[in-house]
């Protein structure tokens, strides 16, 4: 069983990709739904921005013959950087309003 | 002459017109223009009577157009036509129309002067004339028709004119309803007549009928449109039963009673049944003949006894349309177109005088402030002779020329109508018409004696009120004089006693009768033999019976030797019977009025409990429905809202506790949601 679950490690196919990205897509959602520091829900979020990364790249490289699943990616990592900036501004505008970066804190959306 | 014709009738219709809309603004209101143009027309139809007599007598000139053509008049469909039509009798008509027309313009220009609504009044003077003229040239019975109720409307608003009393409007009222009564007979006559010909023409449906095509092929329906026709100058001319109009009708300005009253618009049933002799079946004419002496002598009988002066003159107008409508009838065709247009020419002088006399009368009692005193009472006259020299003379010929006395117009025409009778019943009998003719005479001779004796003659009944009492402007008095000379023999025949040889016998010939031979009253051949076998002793008989009436009356009224009252006294009954106009007004306020009242109770009894039962049945049950709906709705239909709203209310709060404003949570249920529906799917 050892043998073959190493085997199987030791001859990487799509699976495998799958597998890696599913795992940091479940980190991020962890992240993104445990942590109250605004800047680890943003790290979060990068992680799952990062799985659905491998996943396009894994599904490119296996299946179809194009480089639609390599611009996506690319596209995505600029669509990160951006979104970081972003975000990173909007974080800094709430520490001015409620001089805290505590999640929980800020509940002005209650209904 | 056709042209000449519309002008004739076209001219006094711009003068309704203009003074309708603008008399006002005009100066001294216009009535110059009113005058002016009616000056113009008398001139035109003199020169038509002229030309058309002088030149060419025997023709009939005609022009028509189609005015509204409904289906296609070959096959089924009908036009139907306006047009003129020109013979002898339009041309004379014409011009008595005209004359007495401007004349009354003239004398209103005096009499009427300070009436507030002084263009008004000569505006409707215009459509008058108008309507007549329209009458009388009409070559159809639907033009006929519709200037026969412009007739009435004219009529209506004269004597109304004053409707500021209301005995005045009341009285404008009577006569455009009781003028209805004959009219919607007259309508039936025209439609049975169209229905059968599909043409209102007077020259198709004559000739249909000549060449034997009679109305449903029944005889009885030709004299029953003869009779219904007829009903249309029942009405107009106030013939017996519907001759309770006239009478009221002189609430009107006096000028007017002479025009419309007295001269032309009530001779407009005596110028229809001359129109339609020719189709008049020999018992329509009997029945118009009738009809026309049971006018006459009640009329004349009423006469007797009134003291309105007005009321009088109306009272002796009816009997002297009966006595047209009576030659008429039995033949005597031109002797009662004659005694038409003899008697437009005194009867509007009388009228006329009349009207000077209350206007003196007036302006006397004006003086002293007298509001109480009636003008046109003969109890409040006398001795007005020499105070009122015009006047007197001119209303001496009149009266003279209303009684039949010789060297008189009255006399020409009266006395070939009493020939007549006597030539009618000397071929078929009916002795009782020139009986009443006969006894008709002595009556007018003696009650148009005995008003103008009252008047004129004696003394006047307040002393005071003389000095104030002064003649007419001369606007009224040369109309009074022109009439005067045209109420002498002269202008009718040169032979002062027999009016046949003149031209008027000339111009004006009895029409041929079109209907089947059988049904046809004597033809005018025969019956002329008759009249001239009879003229002598209906002649000598005339003379006596209308001296005896005048010389009655100046036993009575002048000299005094028997008295009035005492005379009234001996025949108590007949004196009220006829001092109440034969209860003729009380007997259709209880037979008719009552009646109708009476139907009316009926009527809304009725309404009130059956139909208005049923509808507040109707009410009350849906009213219950509606509450039993009601309930349904507020209970179940709101019910079922109320709860939607409740539900949504519970679940909204419910769900509400999920909004807590942390963006975690809500990420949270978005992969929640993610993984239902991802486990779903698969």
């Amino acid at each position: 069983m050892e043998n073959s679950f190493l085997q199987w490690l030791a001859q990487p196919e799509l699976t495998h990709y799958l597998m890696l990205g599913a795992m940091l897509f479940c980190i991020g959602i962890t992240l993104v739904l445990t942590r109250r520091n605004v800047i680890m829900v943003l790290m979060g979020i990068e992680l799952i921005l990062n799985s659905a990364n491998i996943n396009f790249i894994a599904f490119s490289r296996y299946s179809v013959i194009t480089l639609d699943g390599h611009l996506t990616a690319l596209f995505l990592i600029i669509l990160a950087a951006a979104e970081a900036a972003v975000a990173l501004a909007i974080v800094l505008n709430i520490y001015n309003r409620f001089k805290t970066i505590d999640i929980d804190e800020i509940s002005l959306l209650k209904g | 002459m056709l042209q000449l014709s519309l002008l004739i009738l076209l001219i006094p219709f711009a003068g309704f017109l203009i003074l309708i809309f603008f008399g006002k603004r005009l100066p001294r209101q216009g009535d110059w223009l009113g005058t002016s143009f009616l000056g113009i027309t008398l001139l035109m139809s003199v020169f038509l009577l002229i030309s058309k007599i002088a030149s060419i007598p025997g023709d009939t000139l005609s022009y028509s157009f189609s005015w509204v053509i409904i289906g296609n008049p070959d096959a089924g469909g009908f036009s139907v036509d306006l047009g003129v039509m020109i013979d002898n009798l339009t041309v004379v008509m014409l011009v008595v129309v005209m004359l007495v027309s401007f004349l009354v313009h003239l004398f209103s220009i005096g009499y009427m002067k300070d009436d507030p609504r002084y263009s008004r009044y000569f505006s409707y003077l215009g459509l008058f004339t108008f309507s007549m003229t329209g009458i009388v040239l009409t070559d159809n019975l639907l033009m006929m028709y519709i200037f026969w109720e412009l007739v009435g409307i004219s009529s209506y608003l004269l004597i109304g004119f004053w409707y500021e009393k209301k005995s005045a409007s009341n009285a404008a009222n009577k006569a455009f309803i009781v003028n209805r009564i004959g009219d919607a007979g007259m309508f039936i006559g025209i439609m049975i007549l169209f229905i059968h010909f599909s043409t209102f023409s007077f020259d198709a449906i004559f000739s249909g009928i000549q060449a034997g095509d009679l109305p449903f092929q029944s005889t009885a329906w030709l004299t029953a449109a003869g009779i219904l026709i007829f009903c249309g100058a029942v009405g107009k001319s106030a013939q017996f039963p519907l001759h309770v109009w006239l009478p009221d009708a002189m609430e009107g300005p006096t000028p007017v009673s002479a025009l419309i009253h007295a001269a032309t618009m009530v001779a407009a049933g005596g110028y229809l049944i001359a129109r339609m002799f020719p189709i008049l079946t020999a018992e329509a004419l009997l029945v118009i003949a009738y009809i026309g002496a049971i006018t006459a002598l009640i009329a004349a009988t009423i006469a007797l006894t009134q003291h309105d002066i007005k009321k009088i003159l109306a009272y002796s107008t009816i009997s002297q349309l009966g006595y047209m409508v009576m030659a008429l009838g039995v033949g005597a065709f031109t002797a009662g177109f004659m005694h038409l247009v003899t008697h437009a020419a005194f009867k509007a002088g009388l009228f006329l005088g009349a009207g000077s006399v209350i206007f003196a009368m007036h302006h006397a009692l004006h003086q002293k402030h007298d509001h109480k005193t009636d003008a046109q009472d003969l109890r409040n006259m006398g001795g007005l002779k020499s105070r009122m020299p015009l006047t007197y003379w001119t209303f001496l010929i009149f009266t003279l020329a209303i009684s039949g006395v010789p060297l008189t117009s009255g006399f020409l025409s009266k006395d070939e109508i009493l020939a007549g009778t006597l030539a009618f019943s000397s071929l078929n009998g009916h002795y009782l018409l020139p009986v009443i003719g006969f006894v008709v005479a002595g009556l007018t001779a003696f009650y148009m004696f005995r008003l103008f004796i009252l008047t004129f003659h004696g003394k006047h009944a307040d002393e005071s009120r003389v000095s104030d009492l002064k003649e007419s402007p001369f606007t009224m008095t040369i109309p009074l004089m022109i009439l005067a000379g045209l109420s002498t023999f002269v202008f009718y025949s040169f032979n002062p006693f027999a009016a046949s040889g003149g031209w008027f016998f000339s111009a004006i010939e009895r029409p041929l009768s079109l209907v089947p031979e059988a049904l046809q009253p004597a033809s005018a051949e025969v019956f002329a033999q008759a009249v001239s076998a009879l003229h002598t002793p209906a002649l000598i008989l005339s003379i006596i019976i209308a001296g005896a009436g005048i010389f009655g009356a100046v036993w009575v009224y002048q000299w005094k030797k028997t008295s009035a009252v005492q005379i009234s006294e001996k025949f108590g009954a007949l004196y009220r019977g006829s001092f109440n106009k034969w209860y003729f007004d009380e007997m259709y306020q209880a037979v008719f009025i009552n009646g109708t009242f009476i139907i009316t109770k009926v009527l809304r009894w009725f309404d009130e409990t059956i139909v208005d039962g049923i509808v507040n049945g109707a009410a009350y049950v849906f009213e219950r429905f509606s509450v039993v709906n009601r309930w349904f709705d507020e209970h179940i239909i709101d019910g079922l809202v109320n709860l939607t709203a409740l539900g949504t209310g519970v679940l909204g709060k419910v769900l509400r506790k999920l909004q807590t404003g942390k963006i975690q949570h809500y990420l949270a249920f978005v992969v929640l949601g993610m993984l239902v529906f991802y486990f779903i799917i698969i």
